[in-house]
C-alpha cells in the first residue's frame, strides 16, 4: 500500500516539476533526472515537494535514494511506514 | 507632464506588446509602481512608472506592438502646475477623471485645492479586478498586485510592514485618505493575531467539505504567540489559495514565509490530497488538473492551483522569438566585442563540505546548491575586480556601482533567458539562494519583472552540475565580462606533493578586451577562487 502510495505521489511530484514528461513512459530502472532532464533546481524543488506532500524528511544524503523511480518508490514507502 | 516610453527591456528587445494596463485614466501613480505589462520576444514582464503623478491618458493599447521608447501614455506630475506660475498649463489634467489622488493635491493657481471628501480612496479591489476583463491571460500572478498598499504607504512604512509581516491591505490608514501611518503598522502588527484568525476563517469558509485543506486551515489559529512572520504578498496567496502559512516552510529571512513558499505549500498540499485519494481515482483527479484554456494565471478563484502554467517556451511562436533573439543579441556580441578567455580550475571540496554540513541541518526547501557558490563567489570578485563589473558604452567601460548579477537560465523546452538578481552584492548566500529559486522559478514561467530583465553588470552561465568541464561563454553587450561555470568533476589532485582526488570546478571568464586585460581577468579568477577556498566568508 505504501509503495502504491508513493508512486503515485512520486508521479504527481514529477508531473509539477516537469509538466511536459509522461510519467508512466519513463523507464523505471534507469535515471529519472536524466530522462525528465531535471537540473539541480528542478531537483531541489522535488525533493521538497516530495518532503511537504509526504510529511517526510528526505536528507541529502539519502538523494542517491531517488536516482531511479525503483528506488525512490521503495525508500519514499519505506518512509512511510 | 511626462510622456511614459516603451522600455528597453534587455539588449535584445526592439518592440514589445502591451498585454495588460493595470492602471487606468486618472489613477495615480507612483515610481515604481507596476503600471502595466508587457510581451518580449522572450518573457511577458511587468513594467513600471518611472516617474509619480495621475495617468492622464493611455496611448497604446493591450494588443498592440510597439518599438522601444514609443510613447505609452501621458503622466501628468501631481501639483507641479502649482510651481510653474505664469507658464499656461498646456494640456491641463482632466479634472473630472483626476480622480483619486496620492497626496493632498497643492492647489492650482486660481483653482482651489480640491475639498478632502473629494479625495476618493483608491480603487477598492473587487473594482480593479473587475477591470480585467475575463478570460484575459494575466501572465504575471503578481502582475495584478498593484496593491492599494503602495498607494496608501510611504516607502519607510511599508517597509516596516514587510519586516513586521503585516499585510497593508489589511491595515485601516488613519491618515488622511486613508494614508498609512507607522503607528498604524505597529498596531496592525500587536494585533496580527487576529489577522490570522480571520485568514484562517476566509480559508476554511471557502474550503468547507474539503477535509484535508480544511483541517489544516483550523490548526492556523495555534500558530504558537499567534504570529508567524510572513510577508504580506505571501499571506494574501494563501488567503487565497487556501494555504495554512504554518504548513509552508519559511526560506525568507528569519524563516518568514515568502510568496514562493506558500506556493509550494499549495502544490505539495495538492499532491497529498490527491495521494488520499488514492491511486484508485484518475491519475490527474479534480483537483490537480492543470490550467486549461492557455490561461496562464494561477489563483483566480481557483482554491488550489496546482499544475504550473504550461512553460511559455513550449509555444511554438514563442520558441521561434526567443531563437530570433538570441541570434541577434549573440551575433551582436562576437561582432563587436572582441572576446578573451582565461581559465581555472578550482578545488572544490571546502565549499562543497561546508554546503552539505549546512544543508543537512535544513529541510530542501533552504538547502543551498552548488550553483548559489558560484554566484556569491562571482559577486565577491565583481566587487574585487570592478573593471569587469559594468558596460561598454560609447567607446568606454563605464563601472557599475553595484553587482547587478545575470543569471543564465535554460528554459524548460528549449531558450535561454537571462534574468540579474538587482545589487546582489547586499544579499547574503541564503538570501541569494532564495532569490535565485524564485527568479529560476519565475523565468521559466514567464514572470519576470522589468528591474529583473534590465541591466545586469555581470553574467554567470551555467550548464549545470552534471554539464561538460568547461563553458566559454559569449558576453551579453553592454557587459563586459561573462562567467562560464563547468560541471562539478572529480579530479586527481596534488596537495602537498600528494595525489589525491577532489570534486573540481573549471571557471572560464569571457571579458571583453576593449575594457580589460588579460591581469584584470587573471586577478578576478584569483578571487573567485579565494571565495570558493573559504566558504566560511561567503
Amino acid at each position: 500500500v505504501n509503495t502504491e502510495r508513493a508512486r503515485h505521489v512520486l508521479s504527481e511530484v514529477v508531473g509539477l516539476v516537469a509538466p511536459e514528461v509522461d510519467f508512466d513512459g519513463l523507464d523505471p530502472a534507469t535515471s529519472l533526472r536524466e530522462q525528465a532532464d531535471l537540473d539541480s533546481m528542478d531537483f531541489l524543488e522535488l525533493v521538497a515537494l516530495l518532503a511537504d506532500a509526504l510529511h517526510a524528511d528526505i536528507p541529502e544524503v539519502d538523494y542517491p535514494h531517488l536516482d531511479t523511480i525503483d528506488a525512490a518508490v521503495a525508500y519514499l514507502g519505506a518512509r512511510l511506514d | 507632464m511626462g510622456e511614459f516610453r516603451m522600455p528597453s527591456l534587455g539588449a535584445d528587445m526592439d518592440v514589445g506588446t502591451i498585454v495588460e494596463w493595470l492602471v487606468k485614466p486618472g489613477d495615480p501613480v507612483r515610481r515604481g509602481q507596476v503600471v502595466a505589462v508587457v510581451d518580449t520576444a522572450k518573457a511577458a514582464m511587468e513594467i513600471e512608472a518611472f516617474e509619480s503623478g495621475v495617468l492622464e491618458r493611455i496611448l497604446v493599447g493591450v494588443g498592440t506592438q510597439v518599438p522601444v521608447g514609443t510613447p505609452l501614455a501621458v503622466i501628468a506630475a501631481l501639483g507641479a502646475e502649482g510651481g510653474k506660475t505664469g507658464e499656461p498649463a498646456v494640456e491641463p489634467v482632466a479634472e473630472p477623471a483626476a480622480g483619486p489622488a496620492v497626496e493632498p493635491v497643492a492647489g492650482r493657481a486660481g483653482v482651489p485645492a480640491p475639498e478632502p471628501a473629494l479625495l476618493a480612496s483608491p480603487p477598492p479591489a473587487e473594482a480593479r479586478r473587475r477591470r480585467r476583463k475575463p478570460g484575459q491571460p494575466r501572465p504575471g500572478a503578481a502582475a495584478g498586485a498593484v496593491p492599494d498598499e503602495v498607494l496608501r504607504a510611504s516607502p519607510p512604512v511599508r517597509h516596516l510592514a514587510q519586516q513586521l509581516g503585516v499585510d497593508l491591505a489589511t491595515v485601516a490608514g488613519s491618515g488622511p485618505d486613508g494614508h498609512v501611518s507607522h503607528e498604524d503598522v505597529l498596531a496592525a502588527a500587536a494585533a496580527s493575531g487576529t489577522v490570522l484568525a480571520a485568514a484562517a476563517h476566509t480559508t476554511g469558509t471557502r474550503l468547507a467539505g474539503e477535509p484535508g485543506l480544511g483541517s489544516a486551515a483550523a490548526s492556523v489559529g495555534a500558530v504558537p504567540g499567534g504570529r508567524l512572520r510572513a510577508t504580506p504578498r505571501a499571506r494574501r496567496l494563501a488567503a487565497e489559495r487556501g494555504i495554512d502559512l504554518t504548513a509552508a516552510s519559511g526560506t525568507g529571512a528569519g524563516s518568514a514565509v515568502l510568496a514562493a513558499d506558500v506556493e509550494r505549500a499549495a502544490r505539495a498540499h495538492a499532491v497529498a490530497q490527491a495521494a488520499q485519494a488514492g491511486p484508485a481515482t484518475e491519475p490527474a483527479a479534480p483537483t490537480t488538473s492543470p490550467p486549461t484554456s492557455g490561461t496562464p494565471a494561477a489563483g483566480q478563484g481557483e482554491p488550489v492551483p496546482t499544475g504550473r502554467p504550461a512553460p511559455r517556451a513550449a509555444d511554438p511562436d514563442r520558441r521561434a522569438a526567443m531563437r530570433t533573439a538570441i541570434a541577434t543579441l549573440m551575433s551582436r556580441s562576437n561582432a563587436e566585442i572582441p572576446h578573451y578567455y582565461v581559465q581555472q580550475t578550482v578545488d572544490l571540496g571546502p565549499a562543497l563540505a561546508w554546503l552539505r554540513a549546512g544543508n543537512a541541518t535544513l529541510p530542501a526547501a533552504s538547502r543551498l546548491l552548488p550553483a548559489v557558490l558560484f554566484l556569491r563567489a562571482t559577486v565577491l570578485a565583481a566587487q574585487a575586480v570592478p573593471e569587469l563589473n559594468g558596460h561598454w558604452v560609447e567607446g568606454a567601460l563605464r563601472r557599475a556601482d553595484r553587482v547587478d548579477l545575470g543569471v543564465a537560465v535554460a528554459t524548460r523546452g528549449g531558450g535561454l533567458i537571462t534574468p540579474a538578481i538587482p545589487d546582489a552584492g547586499a544579499l547574503g548566500i541564503d538570501d541569494l539562494m532564495a532569490r535565485l529559486a524564485d527568479l529560476v522559478g519565475r523565468a521559466r514561467r514567464g514572470t519576470l519583472k522589468q528591474a529583473e530583465m534590465a541591466g545586469a553588470s555581470i553574467t554567470v552561465s551555467s550548464l549545470g552540475e552534471t554539464g561538460p568541464d568547461a563553458l566559454a561563454g559569449v558576453i551579453f553587450p553592454p557587459q563586459v565580462a561573462l562567467v562560464g561555470v563547468g560541471g562539478i568533476v572529480e579530479r586527481p589532485w596534488a596537495v602537498d606533493g600528494m595525489l589525491t582526488v577532489r570534486p573540481t570546478v573549471t571557471i572560464t571568464l569571457a571579458a571583453d578586451h576593449r575594457a580589460s586585460d588579460g591581469r584584470t581577468a587573471s586577478a578576478f579568477l584569483t578571487a573567485f577562487a579565494h571565495a570558493l577556498a573559504h566558504p566560511e566568508e561567503l
